[in-house]
């Protein structure tokens, strides 16, 4: 694209990698929610398939006649990410289309304010879908019948009808097909997308009226839910619910979406973008206490793709290791400059020798080599970083108290930020893991051989041996252990043995004694000896990656982009500009202390600082005064008595344009409760 | 009065002069102070607006006129409604004593400032000074009645001064001499402002009630407790809000309307024009950037002080030269979503004919743009959280349509509750990216339109609008139209007055022979009210009120005029 104006000649390669990593994550991101929506899905399918056969057959029973004024309804929990519902949604139209029924209204509590324009909005999308299906069916009909139909449930029932008839007799060479794939009558599917914001009439009579057609419109329900399936109680009346036959469905957890969505696209060596700890920490808090809302979080993440590789010149070299060798060897010479101003690799030139210094300080070709050569590392650092943090995180996940958190996200953060090892909660997790027992050592033996033998790196294989070692050598003690307890009971019965007091409490101290010193048994000292391979690893691996050469390339840090682009401060920026415009114009002037602004300010700021004296109401005429006393103060001693007249009306113009100013960014309004009165809207400092 | 101001001004000539001399020491303060006297000085000549010199001088910035204001109000609260219970002083007088201490410490800090012009007027004035008083209307007091609390205590000072004056003319000893003088003049301020009620002389008492001295105990308590959310709900429970009532035609200052000034704003020169020159060409790089994010599927809205409308234009001109845009004035009164449709289905989309509904309308475009991958248009629009598209309605249509690939919306919002339009939905279709753009350009075409501004420019328009409606009528008309401004003129002193009921309008009417019917009647105000002449509005009671929706004085000039017509 033709945005990017800074100097290197490899914008469109850039761009290219971009897009091309950004579609990819995309990709795994939409696989991901797929996937986790796939059993939400396969459950509701499984519903709507019995609830219509059931009715398909209780219908001819007379005794099930009164139960069949129940509709089935699927009350759909999903969470109060509410901007992701969409998506969810849609996929399950999807799904819903392909597997059950072609029927299906999805209906929005925003285009639904009364009961008619539901049933507009109901009918319009059915006719569409019927459309759809037998696209070539006479247009005539779906033409007079979208301008004339009288919304009403007859018309729909009709319509049904027409519908079922019709794909049975009249098309049956074309309709044979999709009648395998759907049901002979295959239901009407309602989807309620924001139940909570319709209007409860509109629910209530919607129910009621179909309730009663229950029998000639296979009709089923679905609620889309942001907070609790009590909602569907607190809405409807006893009467209305009863007609339904609900069903709970539970979503799986935003958090755990996220969880999984970290977890394919950072903790994996597949992609060589990274993000920094702070833009990690930004995007997580934005979820967190913000919104809750994946899609959010993800498009954070496209932002801070955008932004590396629009700002960082090297970010050509982000790609698979392949790729990114290629390109090492053409790169231009103001590349190769930018990479020796790169910080991380000034540290490494100044770690080498000095001849060695010239050489990657002058000439091109030696840099791009040894660059080569640090771009591999990097990927291996990578390669091995994740399985170690992995095992390193089952280990703490499991500790009393989470010292180093219960996501594998807090420990990949607290991981990036700084050498882990050095900090207390390190410390204590370590204190903790030697406290373990065999039964859990074990199984995150286990779990640990699994991930490393996963992974790729070949630095592995003996670190696998040396855990499986490990675990045998705890099996075998499991038979040693007998023998312990052996031992430490003919020591009890030794010391019931004793009688008299002198030798008990001489052999209790000899008991005590020998505990001390010989207190580690076998397995505590194989449980140390484990932590402290363990501990081998974490220093061996995770180191953070901003210690690592050239890491700017690929890791993403400038977390005060994110914040400002996405969690924006509107009325503090707002703020700010008032009190203190030296922040924006750096004139002399302007500058002052404290809390208080010079009278040279610019006039909105002066009208700003006189109003926020006030009470509710504002004369006026007081303001005015005010004003221009400190601003003919400002204006030094020329404004003389003489041409005062001329000068006030300037004055006057000058107040009523900060006025209006002020009143457009909703400081103030007119009153009517006084004359030449205004009102304040804020409240104390902003 | 006006002889005496004169002479008042010759003497502070001289006075000035001196500053001169000090302040070629003293360095920029002192200028400022004294420029502050010589407005001051300006005040005497002009109106006898007494704000005393006692206060003149303790304005060292404009923070002290911000104390002052602050005084004022609380000033005004005490004397204006006699029974004003403690909840408002608590309101204000945190404030106000806070504002003392910041006060205080300024003046500690501030080098010392050349008070001796005041030294020289005081006597006068405080001998004049009651004489003002007497003249002035009981409710016009409230904020003079302040000044008359310092003024009036100003002998105690006076005294204790006037020794001092020659010590001013050595700069040198300055310093240590007027800083201690600072001090003492807040001490005595405050004791003004504390217990006015027993330092008043009696001179001012008639236009002023003192507040009696439990209720200045009490609120003296009341201070150390009340925290910020008391205050606030205090001060929003009592109805009454006390402020001065000084009105600004009393100041005499004609109204200005649109023309003038802007005319005289062009006079004006706009401060800082270097550095927010620079400030925008900052943001003026970021052009490309917007655009590589309009294009990865981002909308991008604009914040901060100052209007962001030539910044977009700069955006529009340099990088939307070849691509089809829309531009919407959001500030413009007249704007709807519907208006915004439009015009895309009409001028982007070529589509003749009308929709039933906005709704039907955006499905309309946004089929359009997804059919026809082709298809690109940049949206700018100016204030989005402008008075007509601050509905949650037209932002949804508005984020719909911004959420479609195809189209990039670049918006600015200036309001600060303008992200509070906004819940979660929408923020996720508007898929914004914030970007702070502070420009400190005044907001010239913004705020033209807004109809309410101060009254000043609304009445000429309206008067001329009104004569120009009413000239095309008949003269029946016409004369039903003064029956009602006159009636409505007649109870312009009762707050409550809720219209002409329709009943008896008709019966006046009918009176006057104006009209036979009460359809004609009813005729007659349709067109009215198609003109926005009138508005009717129904009762309690649910009978009809017909209001003239013009101010007072308006409607005034209005019947002067046709008087002369006739």
């Amino acid at each position: 694209f033709r945005g990017r104006t800074d100097d290197s000649e490899d914008v469109k390669l850039r761009f290219a990698t971009c897009q091309s990593l950004w579609n990819q994550m995309k990709l795994e991101t939409e696989q991901v929610q797929e996937d986790l929506n796939k059993q939400l899905f396969d459950n509701l399918v499984s519903f709507l398939r019995r609830s219509h056969s059931e009715s398909q057959e209780k219908a001819t029973e007379w005794t099930c006649q009164m139960k069949t004024r129940e509709i089935p309804t699927a009350a759909l929990v999903l969470g109060v990410n509410v901007t992701d519902h969409d998506l969810t949604f849609r996929s399950l139209s999807e799904v819903l289309q392909n597997s059950v029924t072609p029927y299906i209204a999805l209906l929005e509590a925003k285009d639904c304010p009364g009961i008619k324009n539901l049933m507009q909005k109901l009918i319009g999308q059915l006719m569409n879908c019927y459309v759809d299906v037998d696209s070539f069916e006479d247009e005539d009909y779906v033409q007079v019948s979208q301008n004339r139909i009288r919304c009403s449930m007859t018309s729909l029932i009709n319509w049904y009808g027409s519908v079922t008839k019709k794909t049975d007799s009249e098309t049956p060479s074309k309709k044979r097909t999709s009648s395998s794939r759907h049901w002979q009558s295959p239901p009407v599917v309602v989807v309620f997308k924001d139940m909570e914001s319709f209007t409860t009439r509109v629910l209530q009579d919607f129910i009621v009226i179909s309730s009663q057609h229950i029998h000639e419109l296979p009709l089923v329900l679905i609620f889309g839910i942001a907070t609790s399936p009590m909602i569907i109680h607190n809405l409807l009346p006893h009467s209305v619910s009863s007609l339904l036959c609900i069903e709970l469905f539970q979503s799986l957890s935003c958090k755990e979406h996220l969880s999984t969505i970290i977890d394919k696209l950072l903790l994996t060596a597949h992609f060589p973008f990274k993000l920094g700890e702070k833009v990690l920490q930004v995007l997580i808090n934005i979820f967190l206490y913000h919104d809750f809302s994946v899609q959010n979080f993800i498009k954070g993440f496209q932002l801070c793709i955008v932004e590396h590789f629009y700002s960082q010149p090297l970010s050509v070299l982000c790609c698979q290791l392949v790729d990114a060798k290629k390109r090492v060897n053409s790169l231009s010479h103001s590349q190769c400059e930018n990479i020796r101003r790169l910080p991380s690799f000034r540290r490494y030139v100044e770690s080498q020798v000095s001849e060695k210094q010239i050489a990657l300080l002058t000439a091109d070709g030696f840099l791009k080599e040894v660059i080569q050569k640090l771009l591999e590392d990097l990927h291996v650092y990578h390669a091995n970083y994740m399985p170690v943090l992995r095992c390193l995180h089952i280990f703490t996940s499991s500790l009393p108290k989470y010292p180093l958190g219960k996501q594998i996200r807090e420990l990949h953060c607290a991981c990036l930020e700084n050498r882990v090892w050095e900090t207390e909660e390190y410390e204590s997790s370590l204190q903790l893991a030697r406290m373990l027992n065999k039964s859990d050592l074990v199984t995150m033996l286990q779990q640990c051989v699994e991930i490393l033998m996963s992974s790729s790196g070949k630095e592995f294989d003996k670190t696998v041996e040396k855990l499986k070692e490990f675990l045998t050598q705890f099996q075998k003690l499991e038979g040693e252990a007998f023998q312990e307890r052996d031992v430490s009971v003919s020591s009890q019965k030794e010391l019931q043995k004793k009688t008299d007091l002198y030798h008990l409490q001489k052999s209790l101290l000899e008991l005590k004694e020998s505990r001390r010193s010989k207190k580690l048994t076998k397995f505590e000292v194989l449980r140390f000896e484990l932590v402290d391979y363990i501990d081998s690893l974490v220093r061996n691996y995770l180191v953070p990656a901003d210690h690592k050469t050239l890491h700017e390339i690929m890791y993403f840090n400038t977390a005060s982009v994110l914040r400002e682009h996405l969690n924006a401060a509107p009325r503090i920026a707002l703020h700010t500009a008032l009190n203190n415009p030296y922040c924006y114009l750096e004139n002399q002037a302007l500058k002052s202390d404290g809390g208080s602004i010079s009278n040279k300010a610019p006039d909105i700021c002066i009208v700003y600082k006189l109003h926020l004296e006030c009470g509710r109401l504002i004369n006026l005429s007081d303001w005015l005064e005010a004003f221009s006393t400190v601003v003919t103060g400002a204006e030094g001693p020329n404004a003389d008595a003489a041409s005062s007249d001329q000068v006030d009306d300037v004055i006057h113009a000058r107040f009523i344009r900060a006025v209006s100013e002020l009143e457009l960014l909703g400081f103030i309004k007119p009153s009517k409760q006084k004359a030449d009165h205004v009102a304040r809207l804020t409240w104390g400092g902003c | 009065m006006s002889g005496s101001g004169a002479a008042l001004e010759v003497r502070f000539v001289p006075d000035e002069e001196v500053l001169k001399l000090i302040a070629d020491d003293a360095g920029a303060k002192v200028r400022k102070d004294k420029t502050q006297l010589a407005d001051s000085a300006k005040r005497f000549v002009k109106k006898l607006e007494n704000i005393s010199d006692e206060e003149a001088q303790e304005i060292l910035e404009e923070k002290n006129y911000v104390a002052a204001l602050g005084i004022c109000a609380r000033g005004s609260m005490g004397n204006g409604s006699g029974v004003s219970g403690g909840e408002v002083y608590s309101f204000q007088t945190p404030k106000r004593s806070s504002k003392m201490a910041e006060l205080a410490s300024e003046l500690a800090q501030t080098p010392g400032q050349s008070v001796e012009p005041g030294h020289s007027e005081c006597p006068e004035k405080t001998g004049k000074t009651p004489q003002n008083s007497k003249h002035s209307s009981s409710n016009k007091v409230q904020q003079r009645s302040k000044k008359k609390e310092a003024v009036s205590a100003t002998p105690y000072r006076l005294r204790k001064r006037l020794p001092v004056p020659d010590l001013y003319l050595e700069s040198e000893s300055e310093y240590s001499a007027s800083c201690s003088e600072e001090e003492d003049e807040e001490d005595q301020q405050e004791v003004n402002t504390v217990s006015s009620g027993q330092k008043t002389p009696a001179k001012t008492k008639a236009s002023c009630m003192p507040p009696p001295r439990n209720t200045l105990a009490r609120k003296n308590k009341k201070d150390k407790m009340s925290n910020l959310v008391e205050e606030y709900f205090e001060a929003h429970s009592s109805s009454k809000v006390h402020t001065s009532d000084r009105m600004l035609q009393k100041l005499r200052k004609r109204r200005l309307d649109q023309q003038t000034l802007h005319d005289l704003l062009k006079k004006a020169p706009l401060a800082y024009a270097a550095e927010i020159k620079d400030l925008n060409q900052q943001h003026e790089s970021l052009f490309s950037k917007w655009m590589l994010q309009l294009h990865l599927g981002f909308n991008i809205v604009l914040y901060g002080l100052g209007s962001k409308r030539d910044l977009l234009e700069k955006f529009r001109t340099s990088v939307l030269q070849d691509s089809v845009h829309l531009v919407v004035n959001g500030y413009f009164p007249s704007i709807t979503v519907r208006s915004i449709l439009n015009s895309i289905t009409e001028e982007v989309l070529d589509h003749i004919g009308t929709f039933r509904s906005p709704l039907d309308q955006l499905e309309f475009i946004i089929k359009n743009f997804r059919e026809d991958s082709s298809l690109e248009l940049y949206v700018l629009i100016h204030n989005l959280d402008s008075q007509m598209l601050r509905g949650e309605r037209s932002q949804q249509i508005l984020a719909q349509l911004s959420s479609l690939p195809s189209i990039y919306l670049i918006a600015s919002i200036d309001h600060i509750n303008a992200p509070l339009m906004w819940d979660q939905a929408k923020l996720s279709l508007y898929n914004w990216l914030w970007y702070e753009t502070t420009t400190f350009k005044p907001y010239v075409e913004e705020t033209s339109y807004e109809n309410s501004l101060l009254v000043q420019q609304s009445g000429s328009l309206a008067l001329s609008s009104l004569t120009h409606v009413l000239r095309s009528l008949t003269s029946n008309a016409r004369g039903i139209f003064r029956l009602l401004a006159q009636y409505q003129l007649e109870n312009k002193d009762n707050p409550s007055y809720p219209g002409l009921s329709f009943q008896d309008f008709y019966q006046q009417c009918r009176e006057a022979f104006l009209v036979n019917s009460d359809l004609t009647l009813r005729a007659q105000l349709t067109e009215f009210r198609d003109h926005k002449l009138i508005r009717t509005k129904r009762g309690a009671d649910g009978v009809e009120y017909l209001l003239i929706p013009i101010d007072d004085s308006t409607l005034t000039d209005f019947l002067e005029k046709e008087d002369e017509d006739i």
